[in-house]
Order: structure tokens, then sequence, then C-alpha cells
């Protein structure tokens, strides 16, 4: 791999022409005519012109792909990483460790906090009355859930190094766990949270018990299954879950049992407050930041602990784990069992927040999405990961202000049909420059002197 | 034989900021076995990698058989006549030992493999008992049979082996430098041996060199670096202690 | 070979009638043997001989196919390793080891690795996490205790100022002694290690001896080790057994071990003409070596 060959120019340009061969092979069955319904049948209208531009397009981006490419290989072979040295040389002036680099991720979660505490009160100062910011605060909301999300996967995948495809499914079973109780037996969110976050716990345990054992693809795999059982039996067990119809009229949620809603007895009156149905967003928000928070906080203590100096042992070597007295089944149970537990606090809160929650919220793109931000996050860091969540939630959503695109494209263009196209080349550039996310340094648990992260070269991503 | 079969000049390599070699100079003539002896991390492994292209040299210029060879890729290296035993085996470890030599001899196109294999099975007999069995599974030093075997059977012009002793039985050490020996009086193969056994591998080479910090320090024929006293008391003396003091565990 | 008794006072570890079969091969053939409390015990033996299968038996990596493994703490207590879960191994009957490819946890501090190893003490500690979470000051003093533990280690062997660097950029020689100080960090009363002084030069060997050494004396701990530098073997083992073919084929003080027959013909491998030039490689004589010292 390493061993790219300057290729010569000529070279280069015949590797494009080729490119732009195949896409005009391509281009024949699928673009070059277009089918319209006729006055006799259907009728093809030639577009060979598109078909050239495509051609075209597509030869001068592998062009400039391969002189890029070409530049950026000549580098990398010249200057491997240390990681890839068959012996530690020369250790002395620590390659791997940089602690000039510590700035970012140190003051890069205060900041991130610091900002997500006050985005109503910006929000509603810059958009003017918190009625108007109200699309801010949702969207806030919307990133936070993916935040916690995120970290809670984190665990998982980032710390243990389990490949967990079907995290959805905890999701899925806070979010039913909520739905059911309160509607059947009437129970208050704040009796429901915990629960939610047990029986997504307990689930965790019942399907890590027997999956466990696998390692790497197999895991993966059996994680993905298991996201689509649970999906599944939403579906069909329709007396409990009411089917594909999911559950609705959830009730909302309350400030600690008063109510959100005008009236004598509701939250306005309680703190004097003229009734704005914006005050329950506004709550909604600080709930879940709050239960992001206390992900992240849990999650970086942990860290600190025996379990999770653990899990991220059973992450570098499982082996050495074992022969070190640690019972590797149960260190990734907990690991799973907590991971699914956030899981669960986090379906219980969208269950909440929307009301509403059928089996459609629960496929398996959001397993996707979620471990997509874990991944491109940096497995096991906590900025990256909410980072990323903002980039990966976020970003769709401006897709939605990009109005103006339509002078260019046409009218009937809508930038939002194209979120998962921008999505997979985001994801595509993303492992090109940073294939380990966007932090992918450690910082050790404890030290005798000063801190210092560790490359990510020496950190392993763990077999499964 | 007047051009050296392989030369280094000025060969610099880097592992990202770290720099492994600085300005190596070393030749290895035809027919010769020319060893290298230094502290672990000195980039005795970095010099032989950076031969085969991984990592690149990053300045001065490596040369085989009069081509330069510094900016071909790893595969067209091996393919002019060069093969190592990795430090580290990397065998393949779901292949049969049979498949793994045949690996190596690949480059022929399995031309030789039938007799390529009898030397090789008689050099280690043990590989002969488990030519059927997977590689990952058999014992350390196997695998570091498995390694030189398979080295070997690409007929190389230069045969560069990185601590083939490492994890070997004391019989099998001894079997391995007299075959070492024997390819290289017998067959005129060219051997460049990367060894912590300085002692062992002194004694067999013709010429030696010494590296310290991605620097040769020292380079000279084997005999006298056994008696230089710097190399003796870097490399050579480790403080055994005397025979009398066995299991007492005396001296500190 | 006569029936050792399990009970026997003096033996840290007593292998009995072991076999270890893996498929239709027969790794390891009705081997018995005793590891003597206080001793260092060398298994020595040909490659592919079975060696690590012995210690894999031992560690729990293997369930052995037959055959009795008694591990007896100074305390008397006696546990059947072959009857353990793997990580109880280390955990309750307190068997370490050490791997032949050096297996740290590379991309965590020198410090860390060795606080992975007090893994169980402080996981009490910590009320298995629950209180651990509070930031109770029970678990800030067990913290405490067990840095200071670790950093004892990284004094003996001679790596304290490097305990904050990842372990995998440490230099090969310093790994096989971090990984071995990694081991004794979780207390053991047998220390079994794989090759410890595979691939280092002799300078880091008489390092090692030394270390190894300190740990017999000063810690309680019996070693077991696997190893082909026998110059090694010979320095520091109270006792040695050879291996050949997954069976034994000689037991017994270093000294002895040198000069039986069958031990030459399958592992050291000299004809008696040539015992003056084994004896100098086999490390006992080296020439250099001897005019060199003062």
């Amino acid at each position: 791999m390493a061993a790219a060959s300057s290729a010569s120019p000529a070279a280069i340009l015949k590797d494009a022409g080729l490119f732009a061969l195949v896409a005009f092979g391509l281009c024949v069955p699928i673009v070059s005519h277009r089918t319209d319904l006729g006055a006799d049948g259907l009728e093809l209208t030639p577009r060979w012109g598109l078909v050239a531009g495509l051609c075209a397009a597509i030869f001068a981006v592998r062009l400039v792909q391969r002189l890029v490419l070409e530049r950026r290989a000549a580098r990398a072979v010249l200057t491997p990483s240390p990681h890839q040295a068959t012996e530690p040389v020369g250790a002395e002036p620590n390659a791997a460790q940089y602690p000039s680099s510590l700035g970012l991720p140190r003051l890069g979660l205060p900041l991130f906090v610091g900002f997500a505490l006050f985005l109503p009160l910006i929000a509603a100062l810059a958009s003017g009355g918190l009625s108007p910011a109200r699309y801010w605060i949702d969207l806030g909301i919307l990133i936070l859930t993916y935040v916690m999300l995120g970290w809670g996967l984190n665990i998982v995948v980032g710390l243990a190094g389990l490949l967990d495809l079907g995290y959805v499914a905890f999701y899925a079973v806070g979010a039913y766990s909520y739905a059911l109780l309160s509607t059947v037996f009437g129970l208050s969110f704040w009796v429901c949270l915990p629960l939610a976050g047990l029986f997504a716990g307990l689930w965790g345990v019942m399907l890590g018990f027997p999956v466990l054992r696998l390692r790497g693809d197999y895991l993966a795999i059996v994680t993905l299954a298991f996201g689509e059982i649970i999906r599944l039996v939403l579906i069909n067990w329709t007396d409990v879950t009411g089917g594909s119809a999911g559950i609705s009229s959830i009730p909302r949620a309350t400030f600690f049992g008063v109510p959100f809603k005008a009236g004598p007895d509701g939250f306005s009156a309680l703190v004097g407050l003229p009734f704005d149905p914006m005050h329950r967003i506004v709550f909604l928000y600080y709930l879940i930041l709050a239960l992001a928070l206390l992900t992240s906080l849990v999650t970086l203590r942990l860290r600190r602990l025996p379990l999770g100096r653990a899990w991220e042992a059973l992450r570098e070597d499982e082996i050495a784990c074992r022969s070190l007295g640690i019972d590797t089944t149960k260190t990734k149970l907990t690991a799973f069992a907590l991971g699914a537990m956030f899981g669960g606090f986090a379906g219980s809160f969208f269950a909440v927040r929307q009301g509403f929650v059928s089996p459609e919220s629960f496929n398996f793109l959001e397993s996707a999405i979620i471990l997509a931000i874990v991944v491109l996050g940096g497995m096991g860091s906590q900025l990256g990961v909410a980072v990323a969540a903002v980039a990966m939630v976020g970003g769709p959503e401006l897709l939605r202000n990009l109005g103006f695109l339509k002078a260019v494209f046409g009218e009937g263009f809508d930038p939002n049909e194209f979120r998962l196209l921008l999505f997979g080349l985001a994801m595509v550039a993303m492992m090109i420059w940073r294939p380990r996310g966007l932090i992918s340094d450690r910082m050790p648990t404890v030290a005798l002197g000063q801190r210092k992260a560790i490359g990510k070269d020496l950190v392993r991503e763990g077999h499964g | 034989m007047n051009a050296p079969l392989l030369s280094l000049r000025g060969v610099s390599a880097y592992y990202g900021s770290v720099a492994a070699l600085r300005g190596v100079d070393l030749d290895v003539n035809e027919g010769e076995i020319v060893t290298l002896i230094g502290a672990n991390g000195a980039g005795k492994s970095t010099l032989m990698m950076t031969v085969f292209g991984a990592p690149r040299a990053r300045s001065g210029t490596i040369a085989f058989a009069g081509e330069d060879i510094t900016a071909r890729p790893t595969h067209a290296i091996a393919r002019l006549g060069l093969a190592q035993s990795p430090e580290g085996r990397r065998v393949f470890p779901r292949m049969s030992v049979q498949e793994n030599l045949q690996m190596g001899a690949a480059l022929h196109g399995g031309r030789y493999f039938g007799q390529d294999l009898e030397k090789v099975c008689t050099l280690f007999p043990r590989l002969k008992e488990r030519l059927n069995q997977r590689a990952g599974t058999m014992s350390g030093g196997e695998q570091q049979m498995l390694a030189i075997g398979r080295a070997l059977m690409s007929r190389p012009r230069l045969l560069m082996l990185d601590e083939p002793s490492l994890g070997l039985a004391p019989l099998v050490v001894k079997q391995i430098f007299s075959a070492i020996s024997a390819l290289n009086r017998e067959e005129g193969m060219t051997i460049f041996l990367v060894e912590q056994n300085a002692y062992h591998a002194l004694k067999l080479a013709h010429r030696g060199s010494v590296l310290v910090n991605g620097r040769i320090t020292l380079s000279g024929p084997a005999r006298a670096l056994l008696d230089d006293p710097s190399i003796k008391a870097a490399y050579l003396e480790g403080g055994h202690a005397p025979t009398a003091s066995v299991g007492e565990g005396v001296q500190a | 070979m006569a029936t050792r008794r399990p009970d026997d006072p003096d033996a840290v570890l007593t292998v009995d009638h072991l076999t270890m079969r893996f498929g239709g091969l027969t790794a390891v053939d009705d081997l018995s043997f005793k590891a003597r409390r206080g001793d260092i015990t060398a298994l020595i033996g040909p490659n592919g001989a079975g060696k690590t299968t012995v210690f894999n038996c031992i560690t729990g990596f293997y369930r052995p196919s037959e055959g009795m493994l008694t591990l007896r703490h100074t305390d008397g207590a006696t546990h059947l390793l072959e009857r353990l879960p793997n990580h109880a191994v280390n955990r309750r009957a307190r068997v370490a080891r050490t791997f032949q490819n050096i297996r740290l946890f590379s991309g965590m501090t020198v410090l860390e690795n060795l606080m992975v190893a007090q893994h169980a003490p402080l996981m009490r500690a910590s009320g298995y996490t629950l209180l651990g979470l509070l930031g109770l000051p029970g678990y800030r003093r067990a913290e405490a205790a067990a840095v200071a533990k670790a950093t004892a280690w990284l004094e003996r062997i001679d790596l304290l100022r490097r305990a904050d660097d990842p372990a995998g950029d440490l230099p090969y020689g310093d790994q096989r002694r971090l990984e071995i100080a990694r081991a004794m960090c979780t207390g053991p009363e047998l220390l079994c290690l794989d090759e410890p002084a595979a691939g280092l030069n002799p300078r880091e060997s008489a390092d090692l001896a030394r270390l190894l050494r300190h740990i017999r004396d000063e810690h309680a701990t019996s070693v077991l080790l696997i190893e082909h530098d026998m110059a090694v073997v010979m320095e520091i083992s109270d006792h040695v057994v050879v291996l050949d073919y997954g069976k034994k084929i000689a037991d017994g003080p270093p000294r002895e071990i040198r000069e039986d027959p069958k031990v030459i013909a399958a592992y050291l491998g000299v004809e008696d003409e040539e015992v003056a030039q084994v004896d100098a490689e086999v490390g006992l004589t080296i020439p250099v070596a001897e005019e060199a010292r003062p």
C-alpha cells in the first residue's frame, strides 16, 4: 500500500480516462435517455449533452484526486507514522505524544457545555423572543439527543471496543418503556426515567450474555440482528405496542409534577410568569442537556475507575486482561449494560418529547447515524462525539437553508433530497483525512507527572 | 565483483518526526555475510525494512545490483532477488506450512518448489513434520523456522535475516548459523544478518557494522570487531555469572 | 515417573499427568513435575515441544485433556487450576504470566498498565464502581496505594521516568521488564514467564536475571520460566525440567541437566569433542566476556 510509486502524468491521464469511460458505460443505460409519457406510450428524449457533462466531470475529479493523492501518498510514504515502526526507534523524543495539543480537548468540552447552557437565551435574543426561537431550541434538543446517544454508545464502542450495530434497540426499549408505563400504569416521567434505563440495561445484559463471546464481525452482525428483532417485535406485537401505528398521547413532561399549562396549577402560575408554551420546550432542552451531561460525567468518572480502565484495557488486549485476573465477560457486560442504560434514558426522553412513539423511529439508519457519530468523533473522545453530533445532525438542517441553490439547479431542486448523498460524501472524506475520527488521541486516566495525550497510532480500536 | 551488491549511501528514514536512520552508509558485497549489531531500538530492523521501501528513505540512495531501488515499491524490490525473514515472523497464520513455503516460491512460479522444499526440510526437519499444519498454530520457534524457510524458497540473491535465532532452541540456533554459513560457502549466497546475539553473528560474518541511534558508528572485519574493547563492553559482555555461582544468585 | 502427592507442602505447583491434545496432535503427553516454593524453575526443550502449551494449561488459557494442576499457596490453600475459569487462575489462584510476544496495553501509559493489573483490589475498594463513582475517600486512598505500588515497581525496573509515556513507545527490553512488573502487580504466588530473555542483548539479560532473583528472594513469588537462552537458565534457575515432544525427558538441577546426554541430543546438541565450544556458546565461559571482566 505504502508503495505508491510516483506515476507519470501520462499514467494519471490514462487512469482518469478509464474512469470517464466507465462512467460513460454506466451513463448509457441510466442517464442517456429520459423516458417521458408521450401521446403514444413512452417517449425517449436523448440527453447526450448531460452524459458528456457527467463524464467530463468525473474525468476532472479523478484527475484532481490523483494529483492530490499522489502528492499526499508520496509525503506519507516518506513519513510513516511511528506506529508503523517495526521497533520503537529512538523513543526518546516522543513521537506519539504531544502535550502542546492538549488545549483544544481540554477547553473544548467546557466551551461546548457553556454554549449549550446558554443556547436558549442566545436563540431567544437573536430571534427576538422565545416563540421565534423555537426552531433553534428544537434543533438543540435534537442534537443533544444524539450527543447523548453518541456518548452512551461511546462507552461500548469507544471505550470497550465492542462494535454494536443495534444500539437503537435500547433507545427503542427506553422509549416504549416510558410510553407503556405512563399510558397503561399512569406512572410519571420521573418514575419512568430510571425504570426505562433499567429495562434497557437489562436488555443489554440479556443480549450481552450469549453474544459477547463473539468477536469482531460476528458481534457486529448479531447486534445488528438484535436491533432488527426489537423493531420487528414492536411492529408485530400489536396487542401491547400498537404495531406500526405506535403509541400516541403519551403524557407530556411535567416540571417535577407541575404540568406546563395555563391556569392556576400550571408551571407558569407557579413561577409567576405569563403562560408560554415555549416553557415546556425550554424545559425539555435543559432536561436533555442534563441527561447528556450526566452521561458524559459518568463516563469521564468511570474512565478513572478500575472498571473504565478495564474497558480500555479490554479494547487494547483481551488476552492480557484475562491473564491479569479481569473477568472479561463481566467487564464487557457492564459496558453493554451501561451503554444500553443511557440509550434507555435517551429513549424515554424521546417518548416524552414526541408524545408519540412508533417502530419507524427505530430503524437501522438511526443505529448507523449514532455509530457514525461515535466513529467520526473519534472513539472514546467526549468532545469529538459532541462535535460530530452537531455536524451530523445539525449539518442536514443547514441544507434547508440553502434555497439559493435553486437558482443554480432550477426550481425543482430540493437540497434535502441530497442529505444521504452528502452524508456519504462526508464519511468518505473523513475516512481519507481523519480515519480515526476528529479527536483520536487518548488521554491517560492517571499520571505521576503531566498528563500527555497518547497518539492514535498506539491506541487500538478493539477487535469487535 | 567490483560494485557492491547492496549499497546504502546517506540513507535517512523517519517515523513521524523521529529519525530512525541518520545518514547510513553500508555496503554488502556479493558472496559476503555482513552483520549489523546494535542495541534494541537502535534502528537495525528499520534499516532492513528501509531497504525494502517501508519506510521509504527520506534522503540518500539505496542500490541493489547496480539498480537504484530507493523509490521502488516493495514488491518490485522483492522481485529483484531480495528476500527477508522479517522481525516478528509474519507467517501467514491461516495457511498451512506448505502453503507458506509456496508463497515464498511464488516468485519463480514454483519451478524449483520440489527441490527447494527438500532443502528447507533438511534444514528444519521440524517443518517437514508439520507441512500440513496451519502456521498460526505452531509454536513461536517453529514459526521462526518457517519465516526463514519461506525467505529461502525465493532463491534470493541477497538474504536478509532479522534475528533468526530469536526464540529458538540452542540446537536449532546452531543449525541455523551453520546453515547460514553453508549457504554462503557452498552456494555463494550473500547474507545480511541482524542479530541480538552479537557474539554468534560476528563469529559467522565476514564484516560487521555497529548501529547506534540510527548511525553507523563502527564498521570493519568481523574478527576485528569481536576483539574491539568498546564492542566487547557494549554488546558482548553481559555479566553472566561464572559457572561456580550458578543457582546461588550471589552477585547483584 | 513416580506418582506425586499433590499435597506436597514444598511444591507451589504440582503438575500431575498433564495431557493436552489438539485433534490428533498430542502437544503434551502425560507430563508430571513440581515447581518448588521459592525456586526459579525453568522449562526448556526444543521448539514445538509443548512448553507454551503447558503454560497455557497452567494459566487457564487451555483446559487440559487430562491431568491435574495443583497450586498451593503459602497459607496452605490449594487450588485445582484445571477447574478454574481463565481469569480466576490469576485472581484466586494467584498465578500471573507474561507472553512470548509481549502483550502490553500499548495505547495506555506505563503507569496505567500497572494500574490495570491491580484491577481486583481496586474494584473492591471502589465498591464495584458504585462507591467510586461518588468519589468517596476510601477509594481515593486505595488508588493512591495502587499508584505507590506501581511506582515502587517502576523504580525497581528503572522505568519511573517513563511512567506517563505510552507503553507501546518503550524499547523492546523495557517492554519485557514492564510486562513482568505488570504481572507482579497482581501479587502472584507463581509467576510464569514465557521466554523473558528472547531478543534481549547480554546486558539486558543480566538485568533480567537480577530482576528475577529479586522477585524470588524478596517477594515470596516462585518463578516458572520458559527460556532458550541457556546462559540465563543456567545462571538463575534452581531446577530445570526438559520437554521433548510433549514428554519430560529430564528433571533436575541445572548442572545435571547440562550434562544429561538426552538433553544434549535433543536440545543443546553437542558432540563430546565440541564441549568446550558449546560451553562458550551456552554462555558459561564466554571467552570475550571473561576477558573483559575486571
